[in-house]
C-alpha cells in the first residue's frame, strides 16, 4: 500500500499535516469540518456520539443554529433511517419549516430576499399562449403531431392563475432546502440546493419578471388578453408545432408586444419575454454563485454536487467525485413495483462514468493500494473491490459485502479490529475503506496471458500522399514530433517515459521505420501486401526515444524529403490500422496509433470506401445508413483491436466526403479519439492541430482497459454508451481510455429497492498504467432511494441528462429513423415534466407548464439536442460533420456535453480588466448581442469571436491593433498577441475556456453582417436555427402542450 | 595408338571437343552396337588464348533449316563467289563483303585452323552485367559477419559498371532499394505467400511503366532506367551505400524459441528476385546470387520444418516416402529455375551449414541455369571465402571467366542426329531434321539454352548414327557437327563461338580395328557416367548400376578378345584398359551411390558432375593419388589400399577434397618433432611438399576442396579409405600374407574381385 502517497494526499494533510496518516484524532477533527453528518447519515452506523465532535470544531464555517438543528434531527431520527432523514424531517411541514432552516443559508447569496422566493423553485409557464396559440392557427397552419385536435379543451384550463398564487403551485417537494448538503459540506457555505432553487423565482439582476416565470393564461374566448402584456413580450404562436418551421424567426422576438385582438388574423406579432422563461445561464451563475470556488466533500450518500459549470474543490470523503461520476439523479426511484413510479416518470436512471478524468492539482490524486501478490480483496460472490461500502462484522474477522449481501472472510493481512463503532479501526489508513476512489495494483491474474504488460507503445502513422505532402502536413506533423515526443506522459516519479515511439507512412503501400538506437541511419520497410498486411520487423520498429533520439530525428528529417516528388495519391486504411495493431501485437503490448490521414482510401486493399454521401437519404428512413460504417471489414478490425490493446486516434485532413461513419468506426470503439480539420490549411489550421496533437500525445491514459459497472441488489447497468466496445453484456472494454471519454451507463431496477441501503455502484476499471504497471481503479458512489418522486425529481441532474439523452439518441439513429428518435426524445421529456406536475405539483397548477427546479433548463437543452445537426440533417450539413458530431458526443463527458450543446457566449466588451474573472454568459439568443459589442462563443468545437457592426474602435485596435471594423481581417484564425491589457485578459480567457476542453477550438472571427454570421447564428441556440429547428420559445410551447395532451 | 591419343588432345585443344569414338562407325545398326553411343564432351567457351575473335557476323547457309555457318570444311567457289553447306549441300552466295575473296585471300573461317572461331557481333543494347545477392539472415552471428565481408569485399570485383541488388530474408525479405540518400529503404514481404510474378512487381512499383508504355512510346525511355535504378545499380554508384547497408544487416531479428528453427522463407525470396529480375532484365546476363545457412522453414519451397524434434528428410525418408515437403518443395523450385532459366538468368547457390540446407530440392535452380552450387559447413570458412571470390576470377585475358545466356545451336550433317544433351542446360524445343527420336539426356532438340557459363562449363552431347546398313558411306567420307554458341561475354559484347568439326566413317564390321582403336576411353566412361547419374536422378540407384553393368559387360563382349568361356583369355587392347576401372570406381562413387551422403551431398556431387570438364570428371570417377617418400620423387600410385605404407605421405585429390594423409611413420616421426630439427631437414621438405603441391590444387580449383589433414589412424583418414580399392579388407587381410598396405574394413568388393566377375560375365556364352 502506498502510504507515502497517501500522507502527501491535502485533504489528509490539510487537517493533521504533521502525522501523516490517518490517525483517529485527525480523522475525527477533520470530520468535524467537513465529514460529521456523513458519519451521522451515511450508513447504519451510530453516528449519536460521533456528531458531537464536531460542533466545537465547526463553529467557525457556518451558523450554528442550523448545525444544531440539524444534528438534532438526526438524533431525533437515529440511525434507523439515516438516508432519508432529510426529508422526512422537512417534508411534512412545508413553509413553516422552511422558514426557520433557511434563514442562514440564504443570506449569504440572496440576502435580501423574502422567504417566500426561496421557496418558489419552480419555473412555471402558463399554457395560456400556447392554447391562444393554437386559436390563433389552430387548423389553418401546419398540422404538427403535437397539435393534437382535443388541445383548445386545455384553454380552459389556464384559468390565469394570479400572481400570488405562486408559492402555491409549488410541488411541496421543491420546496425543500436539502439540508444534508448544505448542512455536511459547508455548514451554511454550501448550501447546494437550496440556491438552484431559487434562481428560478428570484429575479436575478436581468430578468425583470418576478420570482415566477408564470404566464399566465388568458381568459376563456378566442382572443388575446393584453393582460399577458404583464408577463412579457409573448412568443409568436406558430412555432408552437415543433420542430416545423417557423417564418417569423427569433428577429421578432424583439419587438413589442402590440396586443388586442387582432392578433388573432394578423400574422404572429406576440412577444414571449425570453427572460421570463428559464435560463441556463441563470441557473450556472446560481450554482457558481452558491458553490463555486468551495469544497465539497462527498461524505454523504446522495447528495448531488454542483454543476459541471461550477468550480469548486472536491474532497474524496467516501463517494467518487462528480468529476468522475456523474448521475441523472442522485435518488433512485424505490421501486417500479411500488407506484408504476420509475416508468411513469420515466427519468432516465444513468450515470456518467469518467474514470481517468483529469483532477485539478489542489485535489488529491488517487492513491495507489498495492496488496502485492494476493492482490486486490474482492467479493467472493459478486467480485466487488474492497470499499468504504463492506460492513465488517463479527469483530472484523468477516465483511458483508455492500452489493450483493454476501458474507466473506477478512484475509489474514487485512485484518484490523473494530473500534466501538464497528468501524475498522485502520478506516482512515486504508483508501480503500474510507475513499470513493482509489486505484489497486493488479496481480499476474488481471494480465493478459498471465504475463506482466510491456509498457505501451505510441505509432505514428503517417498519409504521404501527394495532398498531404504538398499541404506541408507531413512537414508540420515531423517537425511536431521532434519536440513532442520529449513529453510522452510518464509516472510522476519516473525520470523518462516508458511508453516507446514506432513510425509509420503510408499511401497505398505502408512503410515502416526501423529506427533502432545502434543505426547509423533509420531503415525504411515497405510492405506492399496490403491485402494481408504484417509487421515486417520487430526489433528497432518501436524504440525509446531517448535511447534513438538521433536516428528519430534523423527520420522525421527525412521524412518530408523521401516523398517529395510522391504523385501518389490513392491511399489505403484498414491495412494501416491493421498493420499498427500487428505490430502492437508483436510486441506484446497495448498502445495507441496516430494516424493522420486525408482522402477517402480509394486504393485496393481492405476496407476499400467508395463515396457514397446522398442528400437525398436526408429525412428518409434510409438516412441512418449514412452513420453505418461500410462493409464491415471495419467493424472486425475494431474488434481485433480492442482484443489487442490498440487504440486508434485518427487525425482526418479531409477536402471532401471521407467517409467518417467508417473511417472513425475503430477510433469510436477503440477508446480513441477522432480529430477532423476541414479544409485544411498550414497556416490557418496548424496551431489548432497542433494543440490537438500536443494534448492527445500527452494526455494521460489507461490502455487496454476493461471497465465493469457493479450495483448493489435491486438495479443493474443494461445499457453502456461511449467509445468503446462490449463484447458481453458486462465488460466494457477500451482498447485505451483517456482523460475526456466518458462512458453513460444506464441502469434499469430489476426489484425494489431499500431505502435504507440505499443504491450503491462501484466502476471498476481494469487498465495498464502508463508505464506498463497493470491496476484496477475503483470509483464507488453511493446513491439515495426514495418511494417519493418528489425526491428523485429533486436529486436529477440536467448535465447529466441530457448527455445521457444525446448519447442514447446518437448511439439509436444506428437502427431508427432520424424522426422516431427525435420524437421518443420529445416524449420522454413530456413524459418526464408530466410526471412531475402530476404527482408533484400542486393541482392548482394544472393548466401551467412546472418545470421542477432540477430540470428548469432541461426544455432548453433538450431543443439544443434535438436540433443539433446530428438528429437533424440538413442538406447543408456535410454528412460527415454530423457523424464526427455524433461520434464526438458519444466519448463526451458531462461538462463536454454540456457546453457543447449549449455553447457559451461571453460579452467582450465590457470585460473588467481589474479582475481575473471571466465575465459572465449571456444565452445564446440573438438579441444578446449588440451591435456596438464583441462577443465570444465557444461549444468545445467551434470558437466564434463576434463583433458587432458598431464596436468601438478602440476595442478594435486592442483586440486586432487595426483602427477599425473595415480593417478587420476576418480569415484571421487567431488574434494577434499585443501587449496591452484587453488583449491579455481576452487570451487569458480563450486559454481559459480551451485548457478544459479536449479539442482545440479554431477561432473564427465573424464580423457582422457578413457572410459567416450564417454559420455562427446557428450555435445561438436559443433562437430559431436558419437550417430548421425550434427556438427554445416555440419549443417550450410545445412541450408544455405535449405534457398537456398527456396529462388530460 | 599414340596417333590418336594426340589427335585426341589436340581436338580437345584446339576445339573442346572430345568424341568417345573418333571414327565413327558408318550404320545405325552397328553404332547400337558398339555400346558406348556416339557422343561427345564439348566445351562451348574452352579458354583459347591463341583465338583472336573477329569483328564480324558469320555468314550463314541461306536455308531455313540448316543456317549452318560458313566454315573451313566448305566447298568454296572462289570464281563464282559461291560456297556450298558441308551440312545440307545448299550452295550460297557470299555476301557482297567477300567480293574480294579468292584462294590467297580467305577469311578466317576458312582456314583449317580455324575450325573453333569466335566473332563479335552487334546485336540489341548491351545491357550491364546483373548481380543480385539474396542473403539468408537467419545465420549465426559469426557466420553473417563472415558473410557480410565476403559480400563488401566481393562488391570490389564486380564490373564497375555492373547492377547489383540486394535481397535479405528470413521470415520475412527485403528488397532493398540501393539508391536511397539518408535512408535505407526496402520492401519487406511475408515469407508464407508465394506471388506471381505480376504480383512482386506490382507490389515493387516496377509494373507502372509497363502501363505507360502501352499508353505511349515517348515515356518509356526515360522511364526506363529509372525503374532499374531503384533495386538494381550500377556498382559504381552505389558501393558505399552498399557496403553499409551489408554492415548493417542484422540476423533475423524475429525470436526462435527453443526447440525451433529459425524461419526461413527462402522459396519466396528467390520467387520474388526472380520475379524482380524477371520484369526488369529479362534476357540480359544476370546472376541470383543465393547464400543460405539452413533450409527452407516455411512458405512455398520449405524444406523441413521448424521443430527441431523432425529432422531434414534423409535418402532413407526418401525412399521410405516419407519426406513430407519433398515434392512440393522440388516443384517449387523447379517453377523458378525454369522461369529463370527461361530469362536467360542464373541463379547460384551458396550454402553453408553443417546440416542440410535443401539442396536436393533447390539444385535444379542451379543445374538448369548453369549456375553454381556450392556447400560448406560456414561462411566462416576458407572453401565459402576462396569459392565466392573465385566466382568473380577473371582469365588470362583480364575478363571474368563467365558467360550469359548462351544458345548453343547444333548442326549435324545427314548420317547423324542428335539425341541429347547433359549438363547444365534446358532445352530450347528445336526440332528440326537433325533431331532424333530416341533421347538421351535432355533431347528433342537441337538447341540449349545455358543460361550461365564459364570457360570449363561442359556439356556432354549424344549422337544417333542414322545411316542405313544399306547405304554405306563412300570411302574417306567424313560426318561432320557444327556447335554455334551465341552468349553473352562477360564485357557485355555479344559473341558467337563457332566450332565445327569432323570426323571419318568407317565400316565397323570391315573396319572395326580403326574404331576400337580412336575409342577415347576417358571421354567414354565421362559420357557413361552422365548418362549413369541423369538416370540416377529419375530412377533407383540399384537399376543404374545394373545398367551400368551391363553396359560394361557387353562393351566388354563386343571389343574383348577371350575364348568363350574362358575368363582368363580375356584381354582388352590398349585403347580400353582403363575403362573397366573408371567404372568400378563410378560404381563405388557418391555420384551412384547414396550411402552416407546426404541427399544435399548426393545433390552436390551431382550437380558439379555434370558440368565439369573431362579432366576434372575423371578425378571425380577416380581420385587420384600421389605418394610421397623418402624413396623417389612424388609418384601417381594407384588407388589402392596397398598404396597405403608407413613411410609414405599421401595426396589424394577427389575433386571435392584434398586429403593429405600421413602414414604411420611418418606421423610418428612428425610427432617426434624431427622436422624441426636441423639434421632431419629433408623430411621437413618431405611433409612439405604435398602441402605445397595440394595448394596448387587448391588455388585452381572451383569450388575449392575441402582440405583434409590427416595421418594414419585419423579420424578423418576415413576420405581416403573410403576412395582407395580395398584390395585389402579385414576379409582377406591374413590370405594375402604379410604384403604392405593397410587393410580396409569394408565388405566392398575391390577392383580384382570385380575384374574377375566382369571378365567371367564377359567371357560367359549365357549371357
Amino acid at each position: 500500500m502506498s502510504q507515502q502517497g497517501y500522507v502527501a494526499a491535502p485533504p489528509y494533510s490539510q487537517s493533521q499535516p504533521g502525522i501523516g496518516g490517518f490517525g483517529p484524532p485527525s480523522s475525527s477533527l477533520h470530520y468535524g469540518h467537513y465529514g460529521d453528518p456523513n458519519s451521522s447519515y451515511s450508513a447504519p452506523q451510530p453516528g449519536v456520539s460521533k456528531s458531537t465532535v464536531p460542533f466545537g470544531s465547526s463553529a467557525p464555517v457556518g451558523p450554528p443554529p442550523a448545525g444544531t438543528q440539524f444534528s438534532q434531527t438526526s438524533f431525533q431520527n437515529g440511525p434507523g433511517a439515516p438516508g432519508q432523514q432529510p426529508h422526512r424531517f422537512q417534508g411534512p411541514p412545508p413553509p413553516s419549516n422552511t422558514g426557520p432552516s433557511y434563514p442562514p443559508y440564504s443570506h449569504q447569496s440572496q440576502p435580501a430576499f423574502p422567504n417566500t422566493a426561496s421557496t418558489s423553485s419552480t419555473a412555471q409557464l402558463a399554457d395560456q399562449l400556447s392554447s391562444m396559440q393554437i386559436n390563433n392557427y389552430g387548423p389553418g397552419t401546419i398540422p404538427s403531431p403535437h397539435v393534437s385536435p382535443g388541445h383548445p379543451a386545455s384553454l380552459q384550463g389556464p384559468r390565469l392563475p394570479p400572481p400570488t398564487q405562486q408559492q402555491i403551485s409549488l410541488p411541496p417537494g421543491s420546496q425543500l432546502p436539502p439540508p444534508p448538503a448544505s448542512n455536511v459540506n459547508g455548514l451554511g457555505a454550501q448550501p447546494s440546493l437550496p440556491p438552484m432553487a431559487r434562481p428560478g423565482g428570484i429575479p436575478g439582476p436581468v430578468s425583470p419578471n418576478p420570482n415566477l416565470q408564470q404566464l399566465p393564461g388568458q381568459p376563456p374566448g378566442p382572443g388575446y388578453h393584453p393582460q399577458q402584456a404583464n408577463y412579457g413580450p409573448p412568443m409568436a404562436g406558430s412555432q408552437l408545432s415543433y420542430p416545423g418551421a417557423f417564418p417569423g424567426g427569433p428577429a421578432q422576438l424583439s419587438g413589442a408586444f402590440p396586443g388586442g385582438p387582432a392578433q388573432l388574423s394578423g400574422p404572429p406579432q406576440k412577444k414571449l419575454d425570453p427572460d421570463s422563461i428559464p435560463s441556463p445561464i441563470q441557473v450556472i451563475e446560481n450554482d457558481k454563485a452558491a458553490r463555486g470556488g468551495q469544497i465539497y466533500a462527498t461524505n454523504t450518500r446522495g447528495q448531488v454536487p454542483p454543476l459541471v459549470t461550477t468550480d469548486c474543490v472536491i474532497q474524496d470523503q467516501g463517494h467518487a467525485s462528480p468529476r468522475y461520476i456523474r448521475c441523472t439523479t442522485y435518488c433512485f426511484p424505490c421501486s417500479p413495483a411500488t407506484s408504476d413510479m420509475a416508468r411513469q416518470a420515466r427519468i432516465p436512471l444513468a450515470a456518467v462514468v469518467q474514470p481517468f478524468a483529469t483532477v485539478p492539482p489542489n485535489e488529491t490524486p488517487l492513491y495507489l493500494v498495492n496488496h502485492g501478490e494476493t492482490g486486490p480483496i474482492r467479493c467472493n460472490r459478486c467480485k466487488a473491490y474492497m470499499c468504504p461500502f463492506m460492513q465488517f462484522i463479527e469483530g472484523g474477522r468477516r465483511y458483508q459485502c455492500g452489493f450483493c449481501s454476501c458474507i466473506n472472510d477478512v484475509p489474514q493481512f487485512f485484518f484490523q479490529h473494530l473500534d466501538h463503532m464497528g468501524r475498522r479501526m485502520d478506516q482512515y489508513e486504508r483508501p480503500e475503506l474510507s475513499l470513493g476512489s482509489y486505484e489497486y495494483v493488479a496481480t499476474l491474474d488481471y494480465c493478459r496471458n498471465k504475463k506482466p504488460p510491456n509498457p505501451p507503445a505510441y505509432i505514428f502513422m503517417i498519409d504521404v500522399s501527394y495532398r498531404n505532402i504538398k499541404s506541408g502536413l507531413v512537414k508540420l506533423i515531423c517537425d511536431e514530433l521532434k519536440t513532442l515526443l520529449d513529453k510522452l506522459p510518464r509516472e510522476e516519479q519516473e525520470e523518462s517515459s516508458a511508453i516507446r515511439v514506432g513510425f509509420v507512412t503510408y499511401n497505398k503501400v505502408l512503410h515502416f521505420f526501423n529506427v533502432k538506437s545502434s543505426l547509423a541511419q533509420p531503415q525504411m520497410m515497405v510492405v506492399t501486401d496490403v491485402a494481408e498486411v504484417f509487421v515486417p520487423l520487430l526489433d528497432g520498429f518501436l524504440v525509446d526515444f531517448e535511447e534513438s533520439r538521433s536516428v528519430v530525428t534523423n527520420l522525421l528529417d527525412q521524412i518530408p524529403e523521401l516523398f517529395a516528388d510522391t504523385n501518389e495519391s490513392e491511399t489505403i486504411f484498414a491495412p494501416v490500422i491493421q498493420a499498427g495493431m500487428e505490430a502492437l501485437k508483436a510486441a506484446e503490448c497495448a498502445g495507441k496509433l496516430f494516424i493522420f490521414h486525408s482522402s477517402l482510401p480509394t486504393a485496393e486493399a481492405p476496407g476499400k470506401l467508395r463515396n457514397r454521401d446522398d442528400k437525398k437519404l436526408l429525412g428518409t428512413d434510409k438516412e441512418k445508413t449514412l452513420f453505418q460504417p461500410q462493409g464491415n471489414c471495419y467493424e472486425a478490425l475494431a474488434r481485433d483491436c480492442v482484443a489487442n490493446g490498440c487504440c486508434v486516434n485518427l487525425f482526418l485532413f479531409p477536402n471532401q466526403y471521407v467517409d467518417v461513419a467508417s473511417m472513425g468506426l475503430v477510433t469510436m470503439y477503440t477508446g480513441g479519439t477522432l480529430y477532423k480539420y476541414n479544409n485544411f490549411q498550414l497556416d490557418a489550421d496548424r496551431s489548432q492541430f497542433l494543440r490537438d496533437l500536443r494534448k492527445d500525445v500527452e494526455k494521460r491514459t489507461g490502455f487496454d482497459a476493461t471497465m465493469r459497472v457493479r450495483t448493489s441488489t435491486g438495479f443493474r447497468a443494461t445499457d453502456f454508451f461511449g467509445a468503446m466496445y462490449m463484447n458481453n453484456t458486462t465488460d466494457v472494454e477500451m482498447a485505451a481510455i483517456d482523460c475526456d471519454k466518458a462512458v453513460t451507463v444506464e441502469f434499469k431496477h430489476d426489484d425494489k429497492l431499500n431505502e435504507d441501503t440505499g443504491a450503491l455502484i462501484q466502476c471498476a476499471v481494469l487498465y495498464t498504467s502508463i508505464s506498463g504497471q497493470r491496476r484496477v481503479r475503483i470509483h464507488n458512489i453511493g446513491l439515495n432511494c426514495s418511494s417519493q418522486l418528489a425526491d428523485v425529481y429533486r436529486t436529477c441532474e440536467t448535465d447529466a441528462l441530457i448527455n445521457f439523452f444525446a448519447k442514447s439518441a446518437f448511439k439509436a439513429i444506428l437502427s431508427q429513423p432520424l424522426k422516431a428518435v427525435r420524437d421518443i426524445l420529445m416524449s420522454q421529456t413530456a413524459h418526464m415534466l408530466a410526471c412531475y406536475k402530476k404527482n408533484c405539483a400542486s393541482p392548482a397548477t394544472v393548466s401551467q407548464l412546472i418545470l421542477p427546479d432540477t430540470m428548469k433548463v432541461l426544455p432548453v437543452y433538450m431543443n439544443c439536442l434535438l436540433k443539433s445537426c446530428v438528429l437533424l440533417g440538413r442538406p447543408e450539413t456535410p454528412t460527415d460533420d454530423r457523424v464526427y458530431q455524433r461520434q464526438l458526443v458519444m466519448a463526451m463527458g458531462v461538462a463536454d456535453t454540456q457546453l457543447f450543446f449549449y455553447p457559451l457566449l461571453l460579452p467582450l466588451h465590457s470585460l473588467d480588466l481589474k479582475s481575473d474573472a471571466v465575465p459572465a454568459a449571456i444565452r445564446c439568443a440573438e438579441e444578446r448581442l449588440s451591435e456596438a459589442g464583441a462577443f465570444l462563443l465557444a461549444n468545445g468545437l467551434h470558437m466564434f469571436l463576434w463583433l458587432g457592426a458598431s464596436v468601438s474602435p478602440e476595442l478594435i485596435q486592442g483586440l486586432f491593433n487595426v483602427p477599425s471594423f473595415a480593417h478587420i481581417r476576418a480569415e484571421a484564425t487567431s488574434l494577434p498577441d499585443l501587449d496591452n491589457p484587453f488583449s491579455k485578459k481576452l487570451k487569458r480567457i480563450l486559454e481559459q475556456i480551451q485548457s478544459q476542453k479536449p479539442h482545440t477550438m479554431k477561432l473564427m472571427i465573424v464580423k457582422q453582417q457578413e457572410q459567416p454570421e450564417m454559420i455562427f447564428r446557428q450555435f445561438l441556440v436559443e433562437d430559431k436555427s436558419v437550417y430548421g429547428g425550434a427556438s427554445y420559445v416555440d419549443f417550450l410551447f410545445c412541450i408544455h402542450k405535449e405534457i398537456s395532451q398527456l396529462l388530460s | 595408338m599414340a596417333t590418336y591419343l594426340e589427335f585426341i588432345q589436340q581436338n580437345e585443344e584446339r576445339d573442346g571437343v572430345r568424341f568417345s569414338w573418333n571414327v565413327w562407325p558408318s550404320s545405325r545398326l552397328e553404332a547400337t552396337r558398339m555400346v558406348v553411343p556416339l557422343a561427345c564432351l564439348l566445351t562451348p567457351l574452352k579458354e583459347r588464348l591463341d583465338l583472336p575473335p573477329v569483328q564480324y557476323e558469320p555468314v550463314l547457309c541461306s536455308r531455313p533449316t540448316c543456317k549452318a555457318v560458313l566454315n573451313p570444311l566448305c566447298q568454296v567457289d572462289y570464281r563464282a563467289k559461291l560456297w556450298a553447306c558441308n551440312f545440307c549441300f545448299q550452295r550460297n552466295q557470299f555476301p557482297p563483303a567477300y567480293a574480294g575473296i579468292s584462294e590467297v585471300n580467305q577469311p578466317a573461317e576458312l582456314m583449317p585452323q580455324f575450325s573453333t572461331i569466335e566473332y563479335i557481333v552487334q546485336r540489341g543494347p548491351q545491357t550491364p552485367l546483373i548481380f543480385l545477392y539474396v542473403v539468408d539472415t537467419c545465420l549465426e552471428e559469426e557466420d553473417l559477419q563472415a558473410l557480410k565481408e565476403s559480400l563488401q569485399m566481393s562488391l570490389s570485383l564486380l564490373p564497375a559498371d555492373a547492377l547489383v541488388g540486394l535481397i535479405t530474408f528470413g521470415r520475412m525479405i527485403q528488397v532493398h532499394e540501393l539508391s536511397c540518400e539518408g535512408i535505407s529503404k526496402s520492401y519487406v514481404f511475408r515469407g508464407t505467400k508465394d506471388l506471381t510474378a505480376k504480383q512482386i512487381q506490382d507490389m515493387l512499383g516496377l509494373s507502372r511503366p509497363a502501363v505507360q508504355m502501352q499508353q505511349g512510346r515517348p515515356l518509356q525511355t526515360p522511364e526506363q532506367p529509372v525503374i532499374s535504378s531503384r533495386f538494381l545499380q550500377p556498382v559504381h554508384k552505389i558501393d558505399m551505400n552498399l557496403t553499409d547497408l551489408l554492415g548493417e544487416l542484422q540476423r533475423d531479428p524475429w525470436p526462435v524459441t527453443q526447440g525451433k528453427r529459425p524461419l526461413r522463407s527462402t522459396g519466396v525470396a528467390l520467387s520474388i528476385a526472380v520475379g524482380l529480375l524477371e520484369g526488369t532484365f529479362p534476357n540480359t546476363g544476370a546472376r541470383i546470387m543465393l547464400f543460405t545457412g539452413g533450409p527452407p522453414t516455411q512458405g512455398p519451397g520449405m524444406v523441413v520444418g521448424d521443430e527441431l524434434k523432425t529432422p531434414i528428410r534423409s535418402w532413407h525418408d526418401i525412399e521410405k516416402d516419407n519426406a513430407r515437403f519433398m515434392k512440393k518443395a522440388t516443384k517449387h523450385y523447379e517453377t523458378l529455375a525454369n522461369r529463370t532459366a527461361a530469362n536467360g538468368h542464373c541463379i547460384d547457390i551458396y550454402a553453408c551449414a553443417l546440416d542440410q540446407t535443401g539442396l536436393l530440392e533447390m539444385k535444379c535452380c542451379a543445374n538448369l541455369t548453369g549456375g553454381h552450387m556450392v556447400m560448406g559447413d560456414s561462411f566462416n570458412t576458407s572453401l565459402f571465402k576462396q569459392t565466392f571470390q573465385r566466382v568473380f576470377n577473371k582469365g588470362f585475358n583480364g575478363e571474368f571467366r563467365m558467360a550469359f545466356g548462351a544458345h548453343l545451336d547444333v548442326k549435324t550433317s545427314r548420317e547423324l542426329k542428335i539425341a541429347g544433351a547433359i549438363g547444365p542446360c534446358i532445352s530450347l524445343n528445336a526440332k528440326g531434321p537433325c533431331v532424333s527420336e530416341n533421347e538421351l539426356g535432355i533431347g528433342g532438340t537441337s538447341q540449349w539454352k545455358i543460361c550461365s557459363l564459364d570457360p570449363s562449363t561442359t556439356l556432354a552431347i549424344y549422337f544417333e548414327v542414322v545411316n542405313q546398313h544399306n547405304a554405306p558411306i563412300p570411302q574417306g567420307g567424313r560426318g561432320a557437327v557444327q556447335f554455334v554458341t551465341q552468349y553473352q561475354h562477360s564485357t557485355t559484347q555479344k559473341r558467337i563461338r563457332v566450332t565445327t568439326i569432323a570426323r571419318n566413317w568407317a565400316d565397323a564390321q570391315s573396319q572395326l580395328q580403326h574404331i576400337e582403336a580412336a575409342f577415347d576411353q576417358e571421354a567414354a566412361a565421362v559420357l557413361m557416367a552422365r548418362l549413369g547419374v541423369y538416370r540416377a536422378e529419375s530412377e533407383e540407384g540399384p537399376d543404374v548400376l545394373r545398367w551400368l553393368d551391363r553396359q560394361l559387360i557387353r562393351l566388354c563382349q563386343k571389343f574383348g578378345q577371350y575364348n568363350k568361356d574362358d575368363p582368363n583369355s580375356f584381354r582388352l587392347s590398349e585403347s580400353f584398359s582403363l575403362y573397366p576401372q573408371f567404372m568400378f570406381h563410378l560404381r563405388r562413387s557418391p555420384f551412384l551411390q547414396v550411402f552416407n551422403n546426404s541427399p544435399d551431398e548426393s545433390s552436390y556431387y551431382r550437380h558439379h558432375f555434370a558440368r565439369q570438364d573431362l579432366t576434372q570428371s575423371l578425378i571425380m570417377i577416380q581420385p587420384i593419388l600421389y605418394a610421397y617418400s623418402f624413396h623417389g620423387p612424388p609418384e601417381p600410385v594407384l588407388l589402392d589400399s596397398s598404396s597405403i605404407l608407413p613411410d609414405r605421405i599421401l595426396l589424394m585429390d577427389t575433386f571435392f577434397q584434398i586429403v593429405i594423409y600421413l602414414g604411420e611413420t611418418i606421423a610418428q616421426w612428425q610427432k617426434a618433432g624431427y622436422q624441426d630439427m636441423p639434421e632431419y631437414e629433408n623430411f621437413k621438405h618431405l611433409l612439405q611438399a604435398p602441402l605445397d603441391d595440394a595448394q596448387e590444387i587448391l588455388q585452381t580449383r572451383f569450388p575449392m576442396p575441402r582440405y583434409i589433414h590427416t595421418e594414419h589412424g585419423g579420424s578423418q583418414a576415413r576420405f581416403l579409405l573410403s576412395k582407395v580399392n580395398p584390395s585389402q579388407t579385414h576379409n582377406n587381410l591374413y590370405a594375402w600374407g604379410q604384403e604392405s598396405g593397410a587393410p580396409i574394413l569394408t565388405d566392398d568388393v575391390s577392383l580384382q574381385v570385380f575384374m574377375d566377375h566382369l571378365k567371367k560375365l564377359a567371357v560367359s556364352s549365357a549371357a
